[in-house]
């Protein structure tokens, strides 16, 4: 598909431009149990959840939005983590388990795209107060 | 003929082969207004207006010698008329409430624009709540620039307030502002004019140009963070109350009331940032000694170049008006590709980038994006950091192919 990464591409690995070029488990879903959208003002990146739970465990789940491939790829990489997970499991997700998924290196001033994802997750699906995810 | 190498010679940042292409957010700063505020720190340090040693003396000349440098900077009447802020963004807020609080009143209408800087939005909506006032914005065209035939509709309804940049910082626009102060001037408007992007850039003569207020930022004109003017028309200081009150603002102070002291001090309250403010006067001479015209002229060959150079990139929308009307500024944005992930790449090159909103999200809106690209010129920018930059912008699209 596309030219190999030259060895200082480290930031935008293959799969990180995949998973924004064709995200996973990317729509709406009708009639969510949960819905929750939350964006970045600094750069205008939005992110937001659709979930389905059945059982306690996260049946279906869509994301949507638009913004840079950090907090696209981010957000396509934790729908696939959550789906068909606990709810309780889904709970104790934290920074690092995002941040590892990702994979790479994230400077301080693209730190709040990669866990802008991580935030919807928490304030949407578990109506915890925002915080400060840095 | 200008000499742009020897211009880069004067600022160490560019020693290892930064390309800086961000100087509308803050320019770099060369040897002489660094080594201007080294000899303060290291040999009259010490507080202004006050004691009576010898340090302290040079300390207030070189402290007020900046005031007279300005002054003649923007061709103002007087240095009374010349007030220290922190930047564009308190001397606005300055006007907005010691102006503002007093003189506009329930139902009357203040007049800003699309294309503003949140610094000449936000201060405006707190004064239109607090006094109950109206605001509303003259829209751009398809090209960025603001609608004429908008602003004079707005200008009948005899607007309280008119308050416009002088050049936008998101698209570069310059704004026809000697007509656009004489129209708000006869409907009886109160103008000011928001120059962090137009003093650092272009010859500016106030008197001229018949505004009340013009507000520019020393960090965006070579000069350190900390330091930018206020300029008022003498008879609108006089009448307006201090904005920040304490020490030095004041002649006498009893338990009963006190009595302000003179312009331009009655609104410079607290220590000021002293070496900042000698370091702006640096940068006014440093200025001077290019020439503003010659500054102008560079900047316009840049941004020329970089239009071209740009424009022939497949994939790359530009923003705004053509470079004719445009300041050392350009927006722009790549299909498939958020700002953002440019601007890391480009960092990558040693290209400095900015990527956001730019503090103007309401010109985001109407742009129907929610970022930009934004690359910006200054006294220092050579062509080769726009070949550079064409260069990361072609890296992005192979990565994002």
């Amino acid at each position: 598909m596309s030219t190999p990464p030259s060895a200082d591409d480290q930031f935008y690995r293959e799969y990180i431009l995949d998973h924004y070029k064709n995200p996973r488990n990317y729509g709406r879903l009708d009639h969510p149990d949960i819905s929750h959208e939350e964006d970045n003002p600094l750069c205008g990146d939005v992110v937001g959840m659709d979930f389905r739970i059945k059982d306690g465990v996260i049946d279906d789940i869509r994301f949507h939005g638009r913004g840079c491939a950090i907090s696209q790829a981010s957000a396509s990489l934790l729908t696939e983590r959550l789906k068909g997970i606990p709810l309780d499991d889904a709970k104790r997700i934290n920074k690092d388990d995002v941040l590892g998924e990702l994979g790479i290196e994230i400077s301080p001033a693209r730190i709040k795209c990669a866990l802008l994802p991580l935030k919807v997750l928490k304030v949407g699906a578990y109506g915890l107060a925002a915080e400060d995810e840095e | 003929m200008y000499d742009v190498k020897a211009v880069r010679r004067d600022f160490p940042i560019f020693d290892n082969g930064l390309a800086y292409l961000d100087s509308a957010n803050t320019s770099q700063r060369p040897r002489q207004v660094t080594g201007a505020m080294m000899e303060y720190f290291e040999k009259f340090n010490s507080n202004i207006h006050r004691a009576a040693y010898h340090i302290a003396e040079e300390a207030t000349d070189r402290y007020e010698a900046t005031r007279e440098k300005i002054r003649a900077f923007i061709n103002a009447a007087s240095t009374k008329e010349i007030i220290y802020t922190r930047g564009t963004t308190e001397a606005i807020n300055l006007v907005a409430y010691s102006w503002g609080r007093a003189n506009v009143k329930p139902g009357d209408l203040i007049v800003l624009t699309i294309l503003d800087h949140h610094s000449n939005i936000v201060p405006w909506q707190i004064l239109a709540t607090a006094n109950g006032a109206n605001i509303e914005y003259v829209d751009i065209d398809d090209r960025g620039e603001l609608r004429q035939d908008q602003f004079r509709e707005l200008l009948e309804k005899q607007p309280k307030l008119v308050s416009f940049s002088h050049v936008s910082n998101a698209l570069g626009t310059i704004n026809p502002v000697h007509e656009m102060v004489a129209a708000a001037k006869a409907a009886g408007a109160t103008v000011l004019v928001d120059g962090a992007q137009g003093a650092p850039h272009q010859r500016v003569d106030v008197r001229d140009l018949g505004c009340d207020f013009y507000a520019f930022s020393g960090h965006k004109m070579l000069g350190p963070t900390g330091a930018g003017i206020l300029y008022g028309r003498r008879e609108l200081l006089e009448a307006m109350d201090p904005f920040l009150a304490g020490g030095d603002m004041i002649k006498t102070v009893r338990v009963e009331g006190t009595t302000y002291h003179d312009l331009p001090w009655k609104f410079e309250a607290g220590t000021q940032a002293i070496a900042e403010v000698i370091g702006l006067g640096a940068a006014v001479d440093y200025l001077d000694g290019l020439g503003m015209d010659n500054v102008l002229a560079h900047e316009r060959e840049v941004t020329d170049y970089a239009y071209e150079t740009l424009s022939d990139i497949e994939g790359l929308t530009l923003f705004g008006p053509p470079p004719s009307r445009r300041a050392g500024v350009i927006s722009f944005a790549l299909d498939g590709i958020h700002p953002h992930d440019l601007a890391t790449i480009a960092d990558r090159d040693q290209v400095c980038l900015r990527a956001g909103h730019h503090c103007a999200m309401p010109l985001m809106t109407r742009l129907g994006v929610p970022a930009t690209a934004r690359a910006s010129f200054y006294v220092y920018t050579l062509k080769d950091e726009v070949d550079r930059l064409a260069g990361s912008i072609k890296e992005a699209q192979r990565i994002f192919k």
